[in-house]
């Protein structure tokens, strides 16, 4: 009886883990973004979505197997992200908060048009490229596609840090990020190395994307609940801070599977799915009150 | 211009719109009077929003969910949520409902402006934002409520007025679609009139000077705290007053009646009608209302080329051109359409003023 709950608490727990890694993919998108151009992108999720889309069509429609079209997708994406960033943000970069946020929020419902426009409102199949098998780790059932999908979250997450740390490109994205000015007078060509952190940004949503659609099936909303979650868990690990937005991923992901979990009990049978999306409300709100910079975030020093 | 010319040639301008409003279904027709309400009734949830963003500041993406509050007071107040297994019984008539709808959604605004303090610029944006998107199925969880996924009719209720038959008030019949026209817009231009009662006096200063600089309206006695909250309150009455009528209108409301797209479209509004100016709204709000229409070909049909309306027809071409037209405004008219007024009037006021040296 304990052994079967105990099993089952470990099911919750993995499953967490691997949304949890789509969750903190597209935190850290949000973050490199927030980092280098100081704003905060609302059209990520859709952004994501289409990724995705392209992903599905070149598989479906291309004939390509899923390798091939999972690196095509990503370098659209990276294309796509730089696109989007010379053509559409630059210009209004330097203005009012409203004016960023509104062209943001012009970029999501225009993708999110295309996306129906282009492909229909039904739901479509794109498969994992882990399969759909389920393995049994001494009484804990796992599916082959979270064990996947948590790996391809922490390789990527790897190869980032490597990026950022450890070479010539990444030292300018961060110098770009922390002091433009400066930056440019050493030689970082910083509108390029902006439009290179919106490239990265879109290419991590791609893969949230990818790895989102087989499990809740491919559709024009599907990213819209991972967006508030994404944005939960950078807030929760601190906007500007990527080993943050990690960590408030996979905290968020278990955290709302606990919940899922525990509904099955009295005391928590309040809980149901429904209030999923309220309780990543509720830990924005809480979050941005009680500490505004998150667990990992530096505070801010305004000077009067 | 003197304060007093200008303030004589907006009362006349006003009272001009006055008369325009009243007379316009009989030039329209009975069919696009209906069309025509929810442009009054997106004009009050505007007026409410622009209090907030324009005066004082502070960004919501969340006003849809504020809409939805009134909206589902009223239709609880209508219809009762008895069936449902709730505790409140049908038989408000609908306009009684409406004072309710904006009380119960300025309490929640003014609850939600207190956590609000603490937050500025993206952050509301995003927690406002979260909002939006939460609301539908927090209206889904509370079934015993609001119906839950079906929500709640009120077509044919004896609540709804005008459901059926003609509607006789004052010696006059009103078809049910001039009914709604003529109780969205009375309302609308009350609204108008109050948000500038507001704004002109001691209260629109302080909001002005919190958006100006915080810390210049602290260091002048401005309490940020009251006036915050204030406004988020008196913003969200306006949103709930907007969204019981928008229940009546549609006669129906369910969660999927106030998505996370409606509190875009309000914002995108204010930005076309301009921020900070009350009269540029009623472009916002016309907007708003017929944009979707426009980027299907309708009434704009003959303009445009037959092979681009058979593409914007399809699912999700509407939005697309939405999202464009929204992105390209932000480019050309950061100020919006009442923005563009006000510079076409200085250009012209300065041309007369350099004529008279």
């Amino acid at each position: 009886m304990i052994v079967a709950a105990f099993s089952d608490f470990m099911q919750q727990v993995v499953s967490g883990l691997a949304s949890g890694g789509i969750y903190a993919l597209l935190a850290l998108a949000l973050v490199i973004i927030h980092r280098s151009t100081g704003v905060i992108n609302f059209a990520q999720g859709e952004m994501a979505t289409l990724s995705a889309y392209i992903a599905w069509t070149l598989t479906v429609n291309h004939g390509l197997s899923y390798w091939p079209a999972f690196v095509a997708c990503l370098a659209i994406s990276f294309g796509g992200g730089v696109g989007i960033h010379r053509v559409v943000i630059r210009p209004v970069e330097r203005g009012s908060v409203l004016r960023i946020v509104i062209v943001t929020i012009g970029l999501l419902v225009a993708i999110n048009g295309f996306v129906i426009w282009q492909w229909g409102g039904e739901p479509q199949q794109l498969r994992s490229p882990f399969g759909t098998d389920t393995y049994d780790v001494g009484g804990v059932i796992v599916a082959a596609h979270d064990i996947g999908t948590i790996a391809v979250a922490l390789g990527i997450v790897l190869l980032l840090w490597l990026l950022f740390r450890f070479t010539k490109v990444g030292l300018a994205l961060r110098a770009a990020a922390v002091n433009p000015d400066e930056a440019r007078l050493v030689g970082v060509r910083v509108t390029w190395m902006l439009a290179l952190g919106w490239g990265l940004a879109a290419t991590l949503g791609a893969v949230a994307g990818m790895l989102t659609a087989p499990t809740v099936g491919l559709d024009p909303q599907m990213m819209q609940a991972v967006l508030i979650y994404a944005f939960a868990a950078a807030i929760l690990g601190g906007i500007d801070s990527p080993i943050g937005a990690v960590v408030g991923g996979l905290l968020l992901g278990v955290l709302l599977n606990m919940l899922s979990y525990l509904s099955q009990y009295d005391a928590f049978g309040w809980f149901t799915e429904e209030l999923r999306l309220p309780a990543a409300l509720l830990i924005i709100l809480v979050v941005l009150l009680v500490k505004p910079t998150g667990i990992f975030g530096k505070p801010e020093v305004k000077r009067v | 211009m003197t304060p007093r010319t200008t303030r004589i040639v907006g009362f006349v301008a006003f009272a001009a719109f006055v008369v325009f409003v009243a007379v316009l279904p009989t030039f329209i027709g009975d069919f696009k009077a209906r069309e025509y309400s929810y442009v009054g009734i997106y004009l009050i949830a505007l007026l409410g929003l622009n209090i907030l963003t324009g005066y004082t500041g502070q960004i919501s993406l969340g006003h849809g969910a504020f809409m939805a509050i009134g909206g589902y007071t009223t239709a609880i107040l209508m219809a009762g949520n008895e069936q449902f297994g709730g505790p409140i019984p049908s038989g408000m008539k609908d306009v009684w409902t409406l004072p309710i709808a904006g009380l119960v959604a300025g309490l929640v605004g003014l609850a939600f402006g207190i956590p609000a303090l603490r937050l500025s610029g993206l952050y509301l944006a995003l927690a406002t934002f979260a909002i939006a998107v939460a609301m539908p199925s927090t209206a889904k969880r509370f079934e015993e409520f609001t119906g839950g996924g079906s929500g709640i009719q009120l077509f044919g209720t004896p609540e709804l007025t005008g459901s059926i038959s003609n509607v006789e008030i004052f010696g006059l019949s009103f078809s049910p679609n001039d009914w709604m026209y003529y109780l969205a817009w009375s309302i609308a231009l009350v609204a108008f009139a109050v948000a500038w009662l507001i704004l002109r006096g001691r209260t629109g200063r302080a909001f002005r000077a919190v958006r100006d600089s915080e810390t210049a309206a602290v260091s002048s006695g401005v309490s940020l705290a009251r006036y915050k909250t204030l406004a988020f309150g008196i913003s969200a009455a306006y949103a709930g007053v907007a969204g019981g009528l928008f229940a009546i209108a549609s006669a129906f409301v369910n969660p999927d009646a106030f998505p996370v797209a409606l509190s875009i479209y309000l914002l995108v509004g204010i930005v076309v009608g301009g921020l900070g100016g009350l009269s540029g709204l009623v472009f916002g709000a016309i907007f708003i209302a017929f944009l979707p229409l426009w980027a299907q070909g309708q009434d704009l049909g003959s303009l445009l080329p037959d092979r681009i309306i058979q593409e914007t027809q399809k699912p999700g071409g509407p939005a697309m051109v939405y999202g464009i037209v929204l992105i390209l405004l932000m480019f050309v008219i950061p100020n919006g359409v009442g923005g563009l007024f006000r510079r076409i009037g200085q250009l012209i006021s300065s041309r007369r003023y350099s004529r008279a040296k």
